[in-house]
């Protein structure tokens, strides 16, 4: 049977793990490949590898970790951060990436998602939506979350499939950073979708792992401070969702 | 030398460096003249089953692999270009493996949607020959998938998903693996240590 994937993510920035409360306040938490290979042999089940760097060195840094990355990590990656172009794509699956990320980028160029789809295949592009809630509506969110686009949640996934996203990995920002739970409502809506949903932001708990992965019928549940700060343990978070009878690998 | 059939179906990447983990030399190479002297050949692969198919036959290997003496390993494309046909592009593949490779099912036997492709850690049972030596059954492997080869007796590991299909063949000096033993952690690297030992 095919198990819920536990995703840990990992935010870097000039070669750096950092995690953000809200995207804002940033604090190191380790060394890149060093964090993800030990929640590799833990029991994490895929990595994300996000980056904030602002300047070209900060993203030369970048590529030249994803080569590290895949040299030492027996587990798919995704990598994403600053994706704009099908090269850009080209370069981070030549380092080794496993997937791309593409957020904000595919807001301003939809065809983007398209254009790496058709090149590398579906299952190389994850589309990663940021929204929050405004009047009732989910509004999608650009430049971290914090510019709202005319976009709505649920008709741009279903335009994100069409175009030949094979994973969409969405973030509430109204929960991430809270470690209030999930939108789970809004998540077993998006499992109608054909394809994969990655939840994230805002797990504070395991049973917030447990109602995102049951209730959201989410396939996957991705989360960082509480992994990084060792708050909920890998190990024990899969223990725990698998006493709960949710299938994980363990 | 281990050879790593290089015919341009993208990353080759991910199983250059699953092979430097556990330690072995290789090359990377589409000349026949090399892969028949080779000891082992892996063919890996990503993408669409009638283009890479026809990008082995570009470079002459659809008839130099079948005739290979030495262990074989194709990954995911690769096993299934080792099989009869498959449905992807309507593709005659090399006939290595007596069995078809189809559509995975979008939905369970039950009516329930299935989600295709079919992405993530699954378990892999009824294991056998060396291949799968100190590989619990039931163990967690990773795929990337949509189409799959049917059940077939030279199915030598078996994965659910909407359907039971061929996790892994053998046939002869012939091996194939479904799912990516380079991305499914330590039970990956000892299939990998595995078919080295052949």
């Amino acid at each position: 049977m095919l198990a819920k994937r536990i995703i840990p993510c990992l935010d870097i920035r000039e070669g750096q793990t950092v995690k953000g409360i809200n995207f804002v306040g940033l604090k190191q938490v380790g060394d890149p490949v060093e964090l993800g290979a030990k929640y590799a042999a833990e029991g994490a089940d895929e990595l994300v590898y996000l980056d904030i760097s602002a300047s070209e060195e900060g993203r030369r840094t970048f590529t030249d970790l994803v080569s590290r990355i895949a040299a030492r990590i027996d587990i798919p990656f995704t990598v994403g951060g600053g994706i704009s172009s099908v090269e850009d794509a080209g370069r981070l699956l030549d380092a080794g990436a496993d997937k791309v990320t593409v957020n904000s980028a595919a807001v301003r160029n939809p065809d983007l998602i398209d254009a790496i789809a058709a090149k590398y295949g579906s299952q190389f592009v994850v589309a990663a939506i940021d929204a929050r809630m405004i009047e009732d509506r989910w509004v999608v969110m650009t430049h971290g979350g914090k510019r709202p686009t005319d976009r709505e949640l649920f008709s741009w996934a279903e335009e994100l499939v069409a175009r030949g996203a094979g994973e969409i990995l969405f973030t509430s920002m109204d929960h991430d950073g809270t470690k209030n739970g999930y939108p789970c409502d809004s998540f077993a809506r998006l499992a109608e979708l054909p394809i994969p949903i990655i939840a994230s932001g805002g797990a504070g708990t395991v049973d917030h792992i447990a109602d995102v992965l049951t209730l959201g019928r989410a396939d996957a549940a991705l989360a960082a401070s509480i992994f990084h700060y060792n708050e909920i343990p890998i190990p024990r978070l899969k223990r725990e969702l698998n006493a709960k009878g949710i299938n994980v690998r363990l | 030398m281990i050879v790593v059939v290089d015919y341009d179906t993208g990353n080759l990447r991910s199983v250059a460096d699953a092979l430097h983990r556990v330690g072995a030399d290789f090359l990377l190479t589409a000349d026949p003249a090399v892969l028949r002297q080779a000891d082992k050949v892996i063919l890996p692969g990503v993408g669409e089953a009638s283009s890479a198919m026809e990008k082995l036959r570009e470079r002459g290997l659809d008839t130099v692999i079948p005739t290979l003496t030495q262990p074989v390993l194709g990954i995911c494309i690769g096993l299934q270009l080792m099989c009869q046909s498959s449905e992807e592009g309507d593709a005659q593949c090399m006939g290595i493996f007596p069995t078809r490779v189809l559509r995975l099912p979008t939905q369970t036997l039950q009516d329930e949607r299935l989600k295709v492709p079919h992405v993530g850690w699954n378990t892999i049972t009824d294991l056998k020959t060396p291949l799968f030596a100190g590989v619990a059954e039931s163990s967690y492997v990773y795929y990337v998938h949509s189409f799959a080869a049917e059940l077939c007796p030279a199915t030598i590991a078996t994965t659910d998903y909407g359907c039971s299909f061929s996790a892994a063949l053998a046939y002869n000096n012939f091996y194939g693996a479904q799912f990516h033993p380079e991305k499914s952690g330590s039970v990956g690297a000892q299939i990998i240590r595995n078919f080295l030992k052949l």
